[in-house]
């Protein structure tokens, strides 16, 4: 999976994500263009059904275009098939969405295993680099909680130690923020600036709040399923 | 991998004990019905079968009268008589012997003990031909019945309600308005299907006649004891039989038959038949049980779909092949049905084994039956399991997310 030096991380030409068919159908995506390198920071925004929810699935291979190219690294992710998708996840993604998921009656030391036991990660390793993770998100003393036992604020850190517990080179952010309160908010996107700073990891922002955005580096506006602005921080 | 799905799905019981415990249920009760019900069925089988050949040697009852078990049909019939017995036992091949029998229901007391009792007065192949074995004492022989000695064998449970447990050989009863020593006690049969078989009282059929009846009808016999010899056609054998009766009882070509055998092989077969069928119905019944615990299964893993999609979206999300989450599922009922099954089969085994002792019937281990319920359950428990986890397996990751 070595990139070609000159590839970018990702590269969108033409993507479009139509659903339904016939009259029913409602096209989200209607054509984006969009090339994003490793190590930038990037916030997606646009009002509610504008289609940056499809966009971000669609990029952390969640969901499949319907048509038009997607290149990550370099790789035609419109030609994988659906094994292909998950070993791309496993090995090169990370995620992070509005309703945490995390398994329910599941410790964090547990759900934070969860992706290195896929990838075949030792028990010895796996509760170290756990351990790890958990402590990096702040949470070293809540390793046998439960999410029921955790605040919104903690169990959105569980959940971004499990998504960087693999060292992904991308990290996908759905609404990250959207359950919780301004103080938690804060924290939460200085974690996750921290990761991008420190680690080099590229950090996608799906988000509606402007305070959100302005951690991040670059805008990337859409409206009605194409790319209003696209606006670089100095 | 397989290791990897095994520790995951053993992790996920474990996280998730009611469901597991609901899943477990329907089919622990399931199997345990189904085992007991056909282990319990073929002991019955068994039981009646044995009992049956118990009741003698391929053993053929005559009696008056047109049908058997209707007394008011025998009723202005004729009765046999002695000589009947022995021109059966010498005219026909193939029979080993032939006992005339006289019956007769008397009071029996000893000391202060009083009761009613059956009593047979027959001829010495009268033991042979019924299969009767002694435990104390002696058979009755031919001097005494041509003597008419006051004597008599008794079953065992004249035994205990007029001696308790005491030894009865030599000791003598009053029988109607006779004293008789009782010279043997025989072996006791056990209950079967028909009767008490071990309340008898057995004696010389001279002895009955003369001392204890003595009317003018004392030379009548009311049944013919003939035991057939080994491998000897039951059916040709009857043919036979009612030919020469019906020659001998002068009845016309037009006349029915006023006398009938009684097959013990054909009861035996008919009965044997009968619980088999039983059997039968008692393990659809049992199949039923276990089906409705597969559906209760189906019911749990159904309720439970919306969080596995879920936690199937989320698995996928991070990185999971749609493979590998189904093995983990496929593990997770397998495990369940499994240890479900089998402790089904341990209960199953207990209450065999319990109630076969209650019911008194053999219990015979039968693996066959084991091996077909646990299969069966496995496969409900996988199918159940299973299919919802590869309906929600080939979802796109993010739409078995936002499964609501």
């Amino acid at each position: 999976m070595n990139p070609p030096a000159a590839s970018p991380l990702i590269e969108l030409r033409g993507l479009t994500k139509t659903y339904g068919v016939g009259d029913a159908a409602f096209q989200a995506l209607k054509g984006i263009d969009l090339t994003i390198q490793a190590g930038e920071f990037v916030a997606i925004m646009g009002p509610s059904g504008s289609g940056k929810s499809t966009l971000m699935n669609v990029l952390g291979c969640l969901d499949t275009p319907t048509a038009g190219s997607y290149h990550y690294q370099g790789i035609a992710v419109e030609t994988l098939n659906t094994n292909e998708r998950s070993l791309l996840r496993r090995y090169a993604l990370g995620f992070v969405f509005q309703g945490f998921n995390l398994l329910a009656r599941t410790s964090s030391l547990d759900n934070v295993e969860l992706p290195l036991l896929y990838r075949g990660v030792s028990r010895k390793d796996r509760h170290a680099q756990a351990v790890a993770a958990l402590t990096s998100v702040g949470l070293p003393t809540k390793l046998r909680s439960t999410p029921a036992e955790l605040s919104g604020g903690q169990q959105q850190r569980v959940a971004i130690a499990r998504a960087i517990v693999t060292e992904p080179s991308t990290l996908f952010a759905d609404e990250p923020t959207g359950n919780l309160d301004s103080v938690t908010t804060g924290d939460v996107m200085e974690l996750l600036t921290r990761l991008n700073l420190d680690r080099g990891i590229t950090v996608l922002v799906v988000t509606h709040d402007d305070h959100v955005a302005t951690f991040a580096r670059r805008t990337v506006l859409i409206k009605d399923g194409l790319i209003e602005s696209d606006v670089a921080r100095s | 991998m397989i290791w990897n799905a095994l520790a995951i799905a053993l992790r996920e019981i474990g996280r998730n004990l009611t469901r597991a415990f609901l899943t477990v249920l329907g089919i622990f009760i399931g199997v345990a019905a189904i085992i007991t019900m056909v282990t319990l069925g073929q002991g019955a089988t068994l039981a009646v079968k044995a009992q049956i050949s118990n009741l003698g040697n391929n053993l053929l009852t005559l009696r008056p009268g047109a049908g058997f078990g209707s007394r008011t049909a025998s009723a202005g019939v004729p009765h046999f008589t002695e000589k009947d017995a022995t021109i059966i036992s010498e005219q026909i091949a193939g029979i080993a012997a032939a006992a005339p029998v006289r019956t007769a229901s008397l009071s029996t007391i000893y000391l202060q003990n009083a009761r009613l009792s059956a009593i047979t007065g027959t001829t010495p192949v009268y033991f042979q031909i019924n299969k009767w074995n002694l435990a104390e004492g002696r058979f009755f022989s031919e001097a005494d019945l041509r003597s008419g000695a006051a004597v008599c064998v008794i079953g065992n449970t004249v035994r205990t309600e007029l001696f308790g447990s005491d030894n009865p050989v030599g000791v003598k009863i009053r029988i109607g308005k006779a004293a008789c020593e009782v010279i043997g006690l025989l072996v006791p049969k056990g209950q079967a299907g028909m009767g008490d078989q071990d309340d008898t009282i057995i004696m010389p059929l001279s002895a009955l006649q003369r001392r204890l009846i003595g009317k003018n009808s004392s030379h009548d016999i009311n049944q013919i004891s003939i035991s057939a010899q080994d491998g000897v056609d039951g059916t040709a054998l009857i043919t036979e039989i009612t030919a020469l009766m019906r020659q001998r009882r002068n009845l016309q070509p037009n006349q029915d038959n006023n006398f009938n055998i009684f097959d013990t092989r054909q009861i035996a077969e008919t009965l044997g038949a009968t619980t088999q069928l039983m059997t039968m119905l008692l393990a659809a019944v049992a199949g039923v049980s276990l089906l409705v615990g597969g559906i209760g299964i189906m019911n749990i893993m159904l309720v439970s779909v919306t969080e596995r999609t879920r936690e199937i979206g989320i698995r996928l999300a991070i990185g999971a092949t749609a493979r590998e989450v189904l093995l983990q599922f496929l593990v997770e009922a397998v495990t369940l049905s499994c240890v479900g099954g089998l402790a089904g089969i341990l209960l199953a085994f207990g209450l065999c084994a319990g109630l076969a002792k209650i019911i008194q019937v053999p219990f015979n281990f039968n693996l066959q039956i084991n091996v077909i319920a646990f299969l069966f359950s496995a496969a409900v428990g996988v199918l159940f399991g299973y299919t919802p986890a590869r309906r929600a397996a080939r979802l796109n990751p993010i739409d078995a997310l936002r499964h609501e």
